[in-house]
């Protein structure tokens, strides 16, 4: 009987974790699908590299609010999904790449040297994609268990690569900058949450100190 | 008039019977190879490009026929294939209808064209309101094949139909003060969703202007058609400036207004970010946008594996017809 509910719950967690998982291909099927059947406009390539871009930086958005939203809402199950949010965050941001590459500049290495190079906004974002790299890498149990605390400080890198995602989002704006004020609020609201709860945690080391 | 919303995915060769297709990139290797010529008469005839089919735009019956006959009168052409009719109108910047490349063809179809008034002011012997049909009356139209570079390093090949800006301004009799000409689009927040919009980085109305030398030259026209069809509103209907040799944004749509001014007036995208645009925004590969590489663009349509990039050409490919006005200014300085 206990066995029995244990197993649902344990089916019930593997069905989750799938549907999870394949919810987050949905962006990319929905744009592979778009671009077979022509509805990206008359400049496809650009709408992918832009829509690669914006769902690398909803992905990565995403990871930094697990923590809050696991503290602040008690939902200690979002906790399971966060390397898996993170590795699609990166997983988006090289797709994103290679369309440019691709799409976009045709491989022609004079034309990706001075893009990488000469172009501000895209210097800050292959340094964000640098960053997301070895966390992509280092995501595994295993490193985990072997950083120890090492990998949290490792792992905090993961905000800097967050500003400079906005920074190179935030030197694109053209006519409008509404869409670009939604996302900076956004990471404001994540990274101030960090630093509040840093702030008390000290107040509380002071305070712990003095009493 | 509602445009009929077809889904995108019409090919160009579903728009034009294969062999007239053909028969048009035959007509185009034909024509000599070079920037741009002056076509002979003898091919002014050849209906040579695809046709909108069911989605066109056909605007006021009056303007209508003036564009048809207009559209027999090629007067000038370049040997590139044409960016079909769907990524022409399907593929705009214009802010005031959205920021997304296609916002302008969904949000702008019930833009009103008709009727239409345009203000002369400033310097000119003639000022006054004046309607479109005013406007157009004393002018023939005439259909000139160019490239339109836009800032953002992609680039069409567009047929247009207009008459020539010179024509018009002379009318209004300049006076000996009239150095440079200014030029206002519509600004209408209830018909615009663009400007009614508070995140907005442009100051609205949308303004832009042309040096008198500019403005005369015989390049520069003002563009009422396109591809033997009014305009569609996502284009800058019912009146547009067309001048080919700049980026995109100096062509600006939907006008208004037109001022003459002693001194250089205001520009829309140069108050919007100074360093970015300049007031001559000449096409020009030596001088890159902070931005954007101004060295090559992508002539749309651009496929996903094979982009068309081609190499953008000083004054973009127009050099022949207008470096002259520039003789002995720094192009980098005047950017
Ligand atoms: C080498 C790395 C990168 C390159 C070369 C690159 C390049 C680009 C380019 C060319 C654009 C389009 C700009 C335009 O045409 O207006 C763009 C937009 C964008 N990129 Fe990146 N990017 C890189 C890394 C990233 C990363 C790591 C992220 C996020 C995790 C990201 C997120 C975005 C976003 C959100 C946009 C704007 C999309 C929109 O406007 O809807 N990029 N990027």
């Amino acid at each position: 009987m206990v066995l029995s509910i244990l197993s649902g719950q344990r089916w019930f967690g593997y069905l989750r974790w799938w549907l999870v998982f394949a919810g987050c291909l949905l962006p990319l099927g929905w744009m592979i699908w778009s671009a077979v059947n022509n509805r990206l406009g008359a400049d496809p390539a650009q709408e992918l590299v832009l829509l690669l871009g914006l769902w690398a930086m909803r992905f990565l958005w995403m990871t930094l609010a697990v923590t809050p939203l696991r503290q602040l809402l008690g939902w200690g199950w979002l906790q399971r999904f966060r390397r898996m949010l993170g590795l699609y965050a990166l997983f988006y941001a090289l797709l994103h790449l290679l369309a440019f590459l691709t799409f976009i500049l045709g491989w022609r290495a004079d034309l990706i040297l001075v893009e990488l190079s000469k172009r501000y906004y895209i210097v800050a974002g292959l340094a964000a994609l640098i960053l997301l790299i070895p966390l992509g890498i280092t995501s595994t149990q295993g490193f985990q268990r072997r950083l120890k605390k090492n990998w949290i400080r490792l792992h905090r890198l993961s905000y800097l690569a967050a500003v400079l995602v906005l920074v190179h989002y935030l030197m694109q704006i053209r006519a409008s900058y509404a869409e670009h004020l939604f996302y900076g609020m956004l990471l404001l609201l994540l990274l101030g949450y960090r630093v509040v709860k840093w702030q008390k945690k000290k107040n509380s080391k002071i305070s712990a100190t003095n009493g | 008039m509602m445009l009929i919303n077809k889904p995108p995915d019409i090919k160009s060769s579903e728009i034009t019977p294969e062999s007239v297709y053909r028969q048009r990139r035959l007509f185009m290797k034909s024509v000599a190879a070079g920037v741009a010529m002056l076509a002979s008469p003898s091919l002014l005839a050849i209906p040579n490009y695809p046709k909108p089919g069911d989605r066109h735009y056909p605007g006021p019956e009056w303007l209508q026929q003036m564009i048809r006959q207009g559209s027999n009168e090629r007067v000038f052409a370049t040997d590139e294939p044409m960016t079909p009719y769907v990524d022409v109108t399907g593929h705009n910047n214009f802010y005031e209808f959205g920021i997304g490349k296609r916002d302008p063809l969904e949000h702008a179809q019930e833009f009103r064209t008709d009727p239409w008034k345009v203000e002369i002011s400033g310097e000119v012997s003639k000022p006054g309101q004046y309607t479109l049909e005013d406007i157009l009356k004393p002018h023939t139209l005439e259909e000139r094949i160019y490239r339109l570079r836009c800032v953002e390093a992609w680039s069409m090949v567009i047929p247009w139909i207009g008459f020539p800006l010179g024509d018009l301004l002379k009318r209004f009799e300049p006076t000996g003060n009239a150095h440079y000409v200014e030029f206002v689009t519509l600004h209408d927040p209830e018909q615009m969703p663009g400007q009614r919009s508070s995140f907005s980085t442009i100051r609205w109305p949308y303004v832009e202007g042309l040096r008198m030398d500019e403005a005369m030259h015989p390049l520069t026209i003002m563009a009422v058609g396109v591809y033997g069809d009014a305009l569609p509103p996502q284009n800058g209907a019912p009146l547009r400036l067309v001048v080919p040799w700049k980026y995109g944004f100096k062509s600006i749509k939907s006008i208004v207004a037109i001022r003459f001014h002693e001194q250089m007036p205001d520009t829309s995208w140069n108050l919007a970010a100074p360093n970015e645009y300049g007031f001559y925004a000449n096409v020009n590969p030596q001088v890159n946008h902070p931005r954007w590489s101004q060295a090559t663009e992508r002539r749309l349509p651009s496929p996903f594996f094979n982009p068309n990039r081609i190499d953008t050409q000083l004054f973009n490919g127009y050099a022949e017809e207008v470096a002259s006005l520039y003789q002995g200014m720094d192009l980098r300085q005047w950017f």
